[in-house]
């Protein structure tokens, strides 16, 4: 699999796909995407890197563990909920505020987008986890 | 109140979190768990005094009302619950400390069993039926990992007919979850209370009754479909068939019981005469299988079927009394049962081996464990001043009062045949001479740390025995709020039914 061709093409895809991941995670609230999409999108990217050059590249390139990775996703979920408890409302109760950049509409920022993140993390972590096994066993 | 109720369920997420991030950290992980469980255990007791002074607790997640949103709501039954599975979690905490299963520690021992409690925990706080389900699948799903991690042989061979036979409970479950959407229109407990009253279609909740009580059945292990509990549970590390043994088939008798008062009572769908059968059939069947075997955890898994028996016995006759009758034996029995697993973990490190045959003599080698194991041994078998004789007590009265003869004579004949057991394996094991050649036992291992559980669930054992008035009132007044279902129905949706 790993061709020249393969492996100049993912340098230049495999961000691009990265950022669509992002894009996907930060519209879900409103549009199609999510965390969870976003997630799958993004360890797309990093499997791409493991099928053209090998797992320890796409392992190098992820930094933090697989196993780290959803635990650190699982963390952010769980503090998002806690937020809206410290202003008394029940767990998982979504806050919002909003950023003013000049220039800009306001966005909307909330505690739904770092469950998101969390998600995204995890399912990236989990996925990857998974591949980087298989991929591990074969080779 | 509000950070109280969520903290079951919270707090064991966070620690199996944690110790995830702290996954090749085995020390740290050990002590998260047991300082983690030690705190659940006093929030959950906090959770318990508060719902006793202050009624039904309810948390609507996400500030979405109910029935929309998915509610928490405790009342005494869940939070006593909340409170046993803490116990039990702590004393599995502690013991896999002191079993140092170093191979399986580094593999997500921690993590998985934080995260079965929060299972556990969640699926006695769930005031929404598919909630239920979900909270059944985590538990499942960490428990088919728990049951299979460290790959032996039998383990594995456990492990698949364990989780067959729960997958298929799962679709008879996720099945009658969706019947009772078609017909009700909503999966919210209490406002399923409010809407099966109005309802005409009383022939269908028979069908979905009958399912319910099928997939509770398989959790729980009930006649006929208790087989697999007796395969499984004797194969993976005694720590982990303690907490399955504590704990799992108990989540199934809090499911039946919670369901078949709050939805499916008596009026509605005429099946409590068909559990009260099956209670009879179960505690027969169990106890006479446990006669049968000669392998210590084995004899114990056909006990804990028997014993399934005896806790459905009280919701099939649908007193109070007989209610309260159930709830206390899930108190003792959770506590008994874990620990008599545990003894048999002890037994099985020391000398290598649960076989009956090849054990003799522990009387005079481990004076101390022998002891330990007549508590809840004669606890299990109903023996005064012990927690068991007041739980068998209870539901013997709750017959009396409706004249259930038959249900009286085989609660007694199967007591009497469980004390058989008991003695069976306190006379092989402990009372009769080493065999020779004695079983080599074995001191690279040291189980000083493995008895601290031990002797803390024998004194909870005595305590519920010798307490046995206040816990009577705890259980009765738990009793009351299942039979009274408008207090739970008033506090999720806020109006009277």
């Amino acid at each position: 699999m790993s061709t020249l061709i393969l492996r100049t093409a993912t340098r230049y895809v495999a961000p691009l796909m990265l950022l669509f991941s992002i894009y996907l995670l930060l519209v879900g609230h409103s549009y199609p995407g999510g965390g969870f999409v976003g997630g799958l999108a993004a360890s797309s990217a990093f499997a791409l890197y493991a099928l053209a050059y090998d797992v320890d590249t796409a392992r190098k390139l992820m930094h933090l563990s697989p196993v780290s990775l959803s635990a650190i996703g699982l963390l952010l979920s769980a503090l998002s909920g806690l937020i809206g408890m410290v202003h008394g409302a029940p767990y998982l109760t979504g806050q919002w505020t909003s950023l003013d950049l000049p220039g800009f509409d306001p966005i909307k920022i909330g505690t739904p987008l770092l469950f998101d993140l969390g998600v995204y993390l995890v399912v990236l972590g989990v996925t990857m986890g998974i591949l980087f096994a298989l991929a591990e066993e074969e080779g | 109140m509000n950070g109280l109720l969520i903290a079951p369920v919270l707090l064991p997420l966070l620690l199996g979190i944690l110790s995830l991030l702290l996954w090749h950290h085995v020390r740290a992980q050990r002590v998260i768990a047991v300082a983690g469980t030690g705190l659940l255990t006093l929030l959950s007791l906090r959770l318990l005094i508060g719902i006793y002074r202050h009624g039904i607790q309810v948390v609507h997640l996400g500030n979405w009302e109910a029935p929309f949103g998915i509610s928490l709501a405790a009342d005494l039954l869940g939070a006593i619950m909340v409170v046993l599975a803490s116990i039990t979690g702590f004393a599995i905490a502690l013991y896999s400390v002191g079993a140092n299963e170093r191979q399986r520690e580094c593999f997500g021992y921690y993590p998985l069993v934080h995260i079965l409690i929060m299972g556990v925990n969640g699926a006695f706080l769930t005031g929404d039926i598919f909630n239920l389900y979900v909270w059944f699948e985590v538990m499942l799903m960490s428990s088919f990992v728990l049951l299979a991690l460290g790959g032996e042989k039998p383990q594995i061979e456990g492990g698949v007919k364990y989780m067959a036979l729960n997958f298929f409970s799962s679709v008879i479950f996720l099945t009658a979850v969706g019947l009772l959407y078609g017909v009700m229109g909503t999966l919210n407990l209490a406002d399923l209370a409010v809407k099966v009253r109005g309802t005409e279609s009383t022939g269908m909740l028979v069908v979905i009754g009958c399912l319910f009580l099928a997939s509770f059945g398989i959790k729980a292990a009930i006649f006929p479909l208790f087989f697999w509990l007796p395969a499984s549970y004797h194969t993976p590390p005694p720590a982990v068939s303690g907490l399955f043994a504590g704990l799992l088939t108990k989540v199934g008798v809090y499911a039946m019981i919670r369901l078949f008062t709050l939805i499916f009572t008596p009026d509605l769908v005429h099946l409590h005469g068909l559990i009260l059968g099956l209670a009879a059939l179960t505690m027969v069947t169990g106890v006479l299988g446990a006669a049968a075997q000669f392998e210590f955890r084995r004899i114990l898994s056909f006990h804990i079927v028997s014993q399934i028996g005896y806790m459905i016995l009280g919701l099939g006759l649908f007193t109070p009394l007989a209610l309260a009758g159930s709830i206390f034996y899930l108190m003792h029995h959770i506590i008994v049962k874990t620990n008599l697993f545990l003894i048999a973990g002890i037994v099985h490190y020391r000398f290598g081996t649960g076989e009956l045959k090849s054990l003799g003599g522990l009387y005079k080698t481990a004076p101390w464990l022998s002891l330990l194991f007549l508590i809840p041994a004669l606890s299990l078998a109903g023996i005064p001043p012990l927690s068991g004789f007041f739980a068998k007590l209870l539901l013997v009265m709750a017959a009396v009062d409706i004249h259930a003869w038959g249900m009286i004579a085989t609660a007694l004949g199967v007591s009497l045949l469980t004390l058989y057991s008991m003695t069976k394996i306190w006379n092989e094991a402990f009372w009769k001479d080493a065999p020779t050649p004695p079983p080599p036992a074995r001191t690279d291992q040291s189980t000083i740390l493995m008895m601290i559980p031990v002797i803390l669930l024998a004194t909870i054992t005595v305590v519920i025995g010798f307490g046995a008035g206040p816990v009577f009132r705890l259980a009765l007044a738990a009793a009351n709020q299942l039979m009274n279902p408008s207090d739970y129905i008033h506090a999720v949706l806020g109006v009277s039914p």
